[in-house]
């Protein structure tokens, strides 16, 4: 295998190989912790095009579990798709969610999502394509992703979150401005998903997100419902988790984990603390945009009262601007929310899925701890059947402790491996969280540039008028 | 608290409030023979102490110039013996100031203290500027609106003779006017009903006077108006503060971001922080400037338009009673009884709806007039400081922006 990387590695594009360069430079700070030198220029943390993190065997294993597409098939796939970026594919692939459509009647309808890719990978049989998907099935992929690569140090970034109020009301058929928001929160929430899946370089290559974005029938995910019988047992296995999490006490060997547990802890209360306040923000917007409605119309009808003809019109006008300001409020909270608080809001969600993926490898290394404690035990029995000098329970004592060997081995490799992928994803992790925040806080700030651009322009119209009172 | 007029530690909005507010509802103009303002106030636990101040080139004056300290009390007394007086009676007279209300501010004081526990050094020390700043505000509200209380009176042709004002503004030792008893209080409580009942007959009486007819329905719809849009504006300025208020805290936890994140984005989040909190300051500015423009001019115009009511009030009652009096010199001269002092009975009530009708007149013009100009001043003024105040926000913005996407 390594034969295979050292071929493609002389196989690159100029292009790609200037990337790998460029990013390497960029991350002077970053640490890149890998074993094998050989490997280091293709798998840099930077999710560039060229760059998956080729570790087929981790993969392997996770697929057996599944019921999807088998194993040695992504093994190739993913080989093809190096040689394929290495001729000059570009990672391009714009996903967008729209139309959402209710289908059906009462307690069983529900809202269809129209989800467009737009494509120049090869990988995909067209470059521009859509299908019609529900709610379930975003869970659904989820599920899936998160069932083949929590466990192994892979960030699955969380799906949005199931709001059984929400949609009953749109079920029940509510026209109102409630509904068609909570509708539209959810298809920005769930574009955003799938957008930040793409992302990243290993996700995908799944076959599941491929038929997720491709076909036109999708088998119906029926484990996802709220309140199913799969759903409480998923719950359960969530406070099992907890209180085996408190159990764990592991030797942290590599403080660079401790470290990042802590950051990640630390970023986790600032998020939730900016985010409150944040969404105190986009609720005394709303206030303020009512309030301002209520004011213009009362200044109309003092305006119509007024028997002084400049000041009644110049009055008048004042509630002209007002009804216009409270436009604008509106529109400013609209961006708070959309663009600030659901950013947010979805960092403390993914940040969750990062905490949970430190926890897998506290598991992995419980594991392997229990394998060693076991071998051990299995040496203590062969001792002792030695002493006892029972030479059939000698010989099975001597294949447990080969099976237990092997375990042991297992055990380390997949420890190793986990806390590998985790160091890269957490690298990958950041500097998308950089990239993120930044791209959407300057895009927020714009549009309150945008707000008083606009004030001025009205108040700018509105002082003549003022002035004209004789 | 004390207060001095020099002791700014507010941002700049607090001087502009301090020379514009003597003629911010009121167009006046101030002559040299009689002068008066509130120089300086003192917050003392639940008073408020206040120092007028008078120039004045009347003869009625042993000083050409001199200064005494009043509480709000004393402004109520004077208010309240002009309305007594039967001889002011076709005046509009001017709307005594509200009393000084720092409760709500007092308890948010009180809370943040006992909240110290559960904040950041750094928001607490924020907060507490925040609301020493709102408790400044409101307290040269206060100062302005008694001082424009006393202008009004000093700038009114026949008011400002009135004997109880001059000792009002010469008499340097303690008025000894407490405040008014329960029973004084239920007393006036009456009074006010009796009024409003008399108000609702005397008001199907269809006036001959086309001007008074007109000035009273306007005066009435007026009046109602003003009260929705006043409180309405109040809302409004409330929410703008709030969301004020808001961007403090964000800018706090940015900053908290900026100083603990590992990445690269620590400055980032640093400067946005920055950003936030100055971006606050000038929203702060927006919401007090709209309050002082606005409500505060429509706070004023509640009260002087509801003034301007009760000078109806009093000529609908004088004519009402010398409509009576016509009546009771017929019964007089159908009897012929009491004749000669139902006659004088009868000149004395018309003398008086006259007197009151000219006067009175001529008052609803002048509020007419001092009340177009009072809202041209303080809608212009209100245009100019919302461009202000967005221009700064936008260049900040922009400055802001440059600097994130050069460093990006």
């Amino acid at each position: 295998m390594v034969q295979n990387l050292q071929k493609l590695c002389s196989m690159m594009t100029e292009k790609i190989f200037l990337q790998i360069i460029n990013s390497l430079r960029a991350e002077a700070t970053e640490e890149v912790s890998l074993d094998s030198p050989e490997r280091e220029p293709i798998l840099s943390s930077e999710p560039s095009p060229a760059v998956t993190p080729v570790t087929p065997t981790t993969l392997i294993a996770p697929r057996i579990e599944s019921k999807s597409l088998s194993a040695p098939v992504i093994f190739d796939r993913s080989r093809e798709e190096i040689e394929e970026e290495a001729n000059g594919d570009v990672f391009d692939i714009e996903i967008g969610v729209s139309d959402p459509e209710k289908v059906g009647d009462g307690m069983n309808a529900y809202m269809a999502y129209r989800v467009t890719t737009k494509t120049s990978l090869s990988m995909f049989s067209k470059s521009e394509f859509s299908v019609k998907r529900r709610f379930s099935d975003f869970l659904g992929l989820h599920s899936k992703l998160a069932s083949k690569y929590l466990h192994v140090g892979y960030i699955v970034p969380p799906a949005p979150e199931k709001s059984i109020v929400g949609m009953t009301k749109v079920k029940v058929g509510k026209e109102d401005s409630s509904s068609t928001e909570f509708v539209e929160k959810r298809r920005a929430a769930l574009e955003r998903y799938l957008q930040r899946t793409v992302k990243h370089p290993t996700l995908l290559q799944d076959p599941d997100l491929r038929q997720f974005l491709e076909s036109s029938e999708l088998p119906r995910a029926v484990n996802t419902q709220a309140l199913s019988g799969a759903g409480i047992l998923r719950m359960v296995n969530k406070a099992a988790d907890a209180v085996n999490k408190m159990t764990i006490k592991m030797n942290e060997s590599d403080a660079w984990f401790e470290e990042k547990q802590q950051q990640f802890e630390n970023l986790d209360q600032q998020l939730r603390k900016l985010h409150a306040s944040v969404e105190a923000l986009v609720c005394h917007r709303k206030e303020l945009s009512a309030n301002t409605a209520a004011f213009a119309k009362s200044a109309a009808m003092l305006g119509n009262s007024e028997d002084h003809t400049a000041l009644s019109r110049a009055l008048s006008q004042l509630a002209e601007v007002e009804e216009k300001i409270d436009q604008l409020h509106q529109e400013q909270a609209f961006a708070d929310f959309y663009m600030f608080s659901e950013l947010l809001s979805d960092y403390i969600r993914l940040i969750a899925a990062v905490k949970g993926v430190f926890d897998h490898r506290m598991k992995c290394w419980q594991k392997w701890e229990d394998a060693q404690i076991t071998l051990l035990k299995k040496r203590e029995t062969e001792a002792k059947m030695m002493v006892a000098n029972k030479p059939d329970k000698i010989q099975q004592a001597k294949n447990e402790i080969r099976e237990w060997e092997a375990k042991v081995q297992q055990g380390e490799r997949d420890f190793e491996q986990i806390s590998k992928t985790i160091r890269k994803e957490v690298g990958r992790f950041e500097k998308e969280r950089v990239k993120d925040f930044k791209t959407v806080i300057i895009k927020y700030l714009e549009s309150l540039v945008q707000t008083q651009q606009q004030l001025i322009k009205y108040w700018e119209a509105f002082l003549p008028e003022a002035k004209a009172i004789a | 608290m004390k207060v001095l007029e020099g002791l700014d530690d507010g941002p700049d909005f607090l001087s502009e409030e301090d020379r514009g507010l003597k003629a911010i509802n009121v167009d006046l103009q101030s002559d040299a023979a009689l002068q008066v303002d509130i120089s300086d106030a003192l917050s003392e636990r639940d008073k408020v102490k206040f120092t007028v101040h008078t120039k004045s080139s009347l003869p009625n004056f042993k000083q050409n110039e001199f200064s005494v300290v009043r509480q709000h009390e004393e402004f109520i007394w004077l208010h309240d013996s002009f309305i007594e007086n039967e001889d002011y009676a076709g005046y509009i007279i001017p709307p005594a100031p509200p009393r000084p209300d720092f409760d709500a501010s007092r308890e948010k004081l009180q809370k943040l203290g006992e909240g110290e526990g559960s904040m950041t050094k750094e928001e607490f020390t924020k907060m507490k500027q925040e609301l020493e700043a709102e408790y400044l505000a409101i307290f040269k509200k206060t100062v302005a609106m008694h001082e424009v209380f006393l202008c009004r009176v000093a700038a009114h042709p026949i008011l400002r003779k009135d004997l109880n004002f001059h000792v009002f503004l010469e008499y340097n030792q303690d008025l000894s006017v407490r405040g008014k008893n329960k029973k004084e209080k239920l007393e006036d409580f009456f009074k006010n009903m009796v009024k409003s009942a008399d108000g609702v007959i005397v008001s199907g009486v269809k006036d001959v006077d086309d001007f008074f007819e007109h000035e009273r329905t306007f005066l009435l719809e007026y009046h109602n108006r003003v009260k929705d849009a006043s409180a309405k504006s109040d809302r409004m300025t409330r929410s703008h503060k709030s969301a004020a208020d808001d961007y403090n805290r964000i800018g706090s936890s940015l900053y908290a971001l900026g100083t603990q994140d590992s990445t690269d984005i620590c400055k980032f989040f640093l400067k946005v922080s920055e950003l936030f909190d100055k971006t606050r300051k000038i929203e702060a500015r927006v919401s007090a400037d709209e309050d002082l423009k606005l409500s505060d001019l429509l706070k004023y115009y509640l009260r002087e338009s509801q003034a301007a009511k009760d000078l109806l009030y009093r000529r609908s009652r004088s004519l009402v009673d010398y409509e009576n009096a016509n009546k009771a010199l017929d019964k007089a001269r159908a009897k012929n009884k009491d004749v000669l002092q139902a006659e004088t009975s009868q000149q004395l009530c018309c003398q008086k709806f006259e007197k009151i009708s000219e006067s009175a007149k001529q008052e609803l013009i002048d509020f007419k007039t001092r009340r177009v100009a009072a809202f041209r001043k303080n809608l212009v003024e209100l245009a100019e400081l919302e461009l202000k105040h967005a221009k700064g926000n936008l260049q900040l913005l922009q400055n802001c922006l440059a600097v994130l996407n050069g460093d990006t």
